[in-house]
């Protein structure tokens, strides 16, 4: 019934993204928007067509809805398809038991029934947390040259940071001879991406063996990893160099839709040859009226401009009125921010009305933190929301 | 009622030559990012009408790109959904030598297969010519309503200027019967009420014209079928009073497409409640205002790199605009590239055509300064 499959995609999206604080308190990190017109998860899904995977698992757990309805059949990244395509897995009753996902380890070993349906060679893991764009098909191409039983994408970070990352000690070749999770004192600066890929058979038997574990934290980093370098199996180190962010935080998050501004961005995402596929609903063109001023933007359909904006990143259908003042924030689909309103550092989530004359936010500077007015929030005309504020919708 | 569709998509070319040297009527780009097609596709997408046939000419590689399966309109379906109709030429054509369709029946007559076939009770014809955002269910429920043979969708037009050479138009009595169609010529009347080409007609009575047609070697829909049948058949106007644009000439383009700055045309087109309009998605990224740039009362869509000033401009998207130039009164379509230091006024490009650094041209709003496809100036 199923083609066979050279390589599958598992896509881990259950997370809940906590330290985002009102932008995931009603949906899955992976579903929180980003960059205009995207939501997270767009950038593994796309990196995965665009790199000939055309099977990709998306495992869920947390607040589900909004990533269920938006993965859809996977039209919109061509993945919906006869034979593969995206499909969502969400935790399941089984016959002798019924459990939530209690690691990234475990939520692969409970859809092990999923991946053997294709008879892969190959698994490939991936998480929905971050913003890059990656050619998974030379990682795997790297995997078969060094006959390798996992192998790791890795980047470099600066050594203050390591600390944050499970980081790898490698050999010369490549080959992986030790792995710490977040140490405390980092040997190396080689940071562990999340992006695995192991032959299907070598998981399958660690994966079985880690559940029989009752200590085990069943977790790729804590414990698969450096049970499967134990044991002496071929690991590699697959180094990356391209842009790559953590956006797990209200900071990170608010950086990474920084770096898509100006003429040579970081972050390009004005890419023919490796589009960054999304959802789309349909929304008129943008229109900047006579007297708006707009500098170093980005803007996205459907939005309307009467006001000022600098320095920011607006979502679909945005509307900023008159007088109104944008400045170093990211807005989200479907805000609106009324007449006179200044928004100044801010991230204000979708759907989210900011009241005539109201202020949010201070100017950057050290010490400043990012104000965010989660999705429906309304911000009532003139009201003062301080830097560093979070407040929470009520849908 | 059930109803399907059928969309003219060559009709009139020959009013709008510069664009449709390369492409059919439907495939014309405009409003930033739609074609013409978009419109007739959406208003019966959005009118429940799943089932559309798409009549084709010449000319049509670029409208199979821009349909592809249809799934864009939501169109791509088992049962029903979009139908290109290309042109049916028999070789055994008993006239000797065979030739394309020339008119509105000709076309018809070359899809009744496709007539046939359908089970609707009426079918609703429309040109791509015509750029409105109109519930076709309304027009239905009257033509319903009147026991109508053929509801002809008419909008009052209030200027010479607007109305375009052999535009039909529909007068009507305060029911709504028709009792006179005429041929517009200029200097014939400066304000009237013309038929916009979109109809509903019964099937059955369509069958029976186009049989009729057949039989007697009729070739023009109002002059041999309309005209002969005024006071016979139950013909009827249904009076649109929502926005409704012709474009006639490449004048008429630029007036159409600049109309869009104006709010009040994009709320009539644009941001009608559950009536979006669809185009294809091309999956660009979001446009990116550099440092420098000035925008300013501009319709832009996605995908565009902007560092330089533009003003009063419609922009496609993927257009770049480079450092120090400045644009204004202008069209500009999918993919040109503009360098640095230009400087244009009332000037429309075609898709990738390619505006050098220091490059000055202005053409007239009554006259805009065309640029072909992919041309480097």
């Amino acid at each position: 019934m199923y083609k066979k499959k050279e390589c599958v995609a598992m896509l881990l999206a259950g997370g809940q993204g906590s330290r985002l604080y009102a932008l995931t308190s009603k949906l899955a990190k992976p579903a929180v928007l980003f960059g205009g017109k995207y939501r997270i998860i767009d950038f593994p899904l796309s990196n995965c067509v665009n790199s000939g995977i055309d099977t990709v698992g998306v495992l869920t757990q947390y607040q589900p809805l909004l990533l269920n309805d938006y993965i859809g059949n996977g039209l919109p990244w061509d993945l919906d398809r006869n034979y593969g395509g995206v499909k969502i897995l969400p935790p399941y009753q089984g016959k002798d038991r019924a459990d939530w996902y209690r690691g990234t380890a475990n939520a692969i070993y409970q859809n092990i029934q999923f991946i053997k349906q294709y008879d892969p060679e190959y698994v490939l893991i991936l998480s929905g947390d971050h913003i890059y764009k990656m050619d998974y098909a030379a990682m795997l191409a790297a995997h078969k040259r060094n006959n390798a039983d996992c192998t790791i994408a890795v980047i470099d970070v600066p050594i203050e940071e390591a600390s944050r990352f499970g980081i790898m000690s490698v050999n010369d070749d490549g080959s992986v001879w030790k792995f710490s999770e977040k140490p405390k004192n980092p040997d190396s600066t080689k940071a562990s991406m999340g992006i695995y890929i192991f032959n299907t058979k070598k998981l399958l038997s660690y994966l079985e063996e880690d559940e029989k574990n009752p200590n085990s934290e069943n977790d790729f980093g804590k414990n698969i990893i450096p049970a499967m370098l134990g044991a002496g199996e071929r690991m590699f180190a697959y180094p990356f160099s391209g842009y790559w962010k953590d956006v797990g935080t209200i900071k990170s998050l608010w950086e990474a839709n920084m770096d898509m501004l100006g003429a040579d961005p970081a972050l390009v995402l004005n890419d023919d040859k490796w589009r960054i596929y999304a959802r789309h609903y349909a929304q008129a063109p943008q229109f900047i009226s006579k007297d708006a001023e707009i500098s170093n933007c980005s803007i996205t359909e459907g939005c309307e401009i009467y006001g000022k904006v600098k320095n920011s990143v607006l979502g679909v259908g945005v509307r900023v009125l008159e007088g109104a003042e944008v400045v170093d924030s990211v807005i989200m689909s479907g805000a609106t921010i009324d007449k006179n309103a200044v928004v100044k550092y801010s991230i204000v989530d979708s759907f989210a009305y900011v009241g005539e004359g109201a202020t949010l936010g201070a100017d950057r500077a050290e010490g400043v933190e990012v104000a965010v007015v989660g999705a429906g929030v309304n911000v009532a005309a003139g009201e003062n929301v301080p830097q560093g504020a979070m407040l929470y919708g009520e849908w | 009622m059930t109803a399907a569709g059928l969309i003219f998509s060559n009709i009139h070319d020959e009013c709008l030559p510069e664009l449709t040297r390369h492409r059919t009527m439907a495939s014309v780009p405009f409003g930033g990012r739609y074609r013409l097609i978009d419109f007739p596709l959406s208003n019966m997408v959005n009118s429940n009408i799943t089932k559309v046939g798409v009549i084709t000419h010449y000319n049509y590689q670029s409208l199979l790109d821009h349909i592809g399966t249809g799934k864009d309109w939501d169109l791509a379906r088992r049962s029903g959904g979009i139908k290109l109709l290309p042109p049916f030429i028999s070789a055994f054509d008993s006239k000797g030598t065979p030739s394309l369709y020339h008119t509105r029946l000709e076309a018809m007559l070359g899809v009744m297969n496709f007539i046939s076939r359908c089970d609707e009770d009426v079918i609703v014809l429309s040109d791509c010519d015509a750029i409105c955002n109109i519930d076709l269910r309304d027009v239905i429920k009257y033509h319903e309503r009147s026991g109508a043979d053929i509801t002809i969708v008419t909008k009052r037009v209030r200027s010479a200027s607007a109305i375009a050479a052999r535009q039909w138009i529909v007068n009507a009595d305060d029911n709504g019967n028709i009792y006179e169609v005429a041929e517009y010529t200029k200097g014939l009347c400066d304000e009237a009420e013309v038929s916009t080409n979109i109809m509903v007609i019964t099937r059955s009575y369509l069958q029976a014209i186009l049989l009729d047609a057949s039989a007697h070697g009729y070739t023009h829909f109002f002059n041999e079928v309309i005209l002969k049948n005024i006071g016979r058949a139950n013909y009827r106007a249904y009076r649109y009073h929502g926005y409704y644009a012709n474009i006639s000439s490449i004048s008429g383009y630029f007036d159409c497409s600049m109309s869009l700055l104006d709010a009040n045309v994009r709320n009539a087109l644009f941001r009608q409640e559950n009536r979006a309009v669809y185009t294809k998605v091309r999956n660009s990224a979001p446009t990116t205002y550099c440092d420098g740039a000035k925008v300013t009362n501009s319709v832009v869509a996605d995908g565009c790199v902007i560092e330089g000033e533009v003003e009063n401009c419609i922009i496609f998207r993927g257009v770049k605009v480079g450092r120090g130039t400045k644009i204004k009164n202008s069209i500009l379509l999918q993919d040109t590239y503009v360098g640095q230091n230009v400087s244009l006024n009332c000037v429309i490009t075609d898709k990738n055509a390619i505006i050098r650094d220091s490059r000055v041209l202005s053409g007239h709003e009554s006259m805009p300064f065309f640029i072909g496809k992919g041309i480097m100036v």
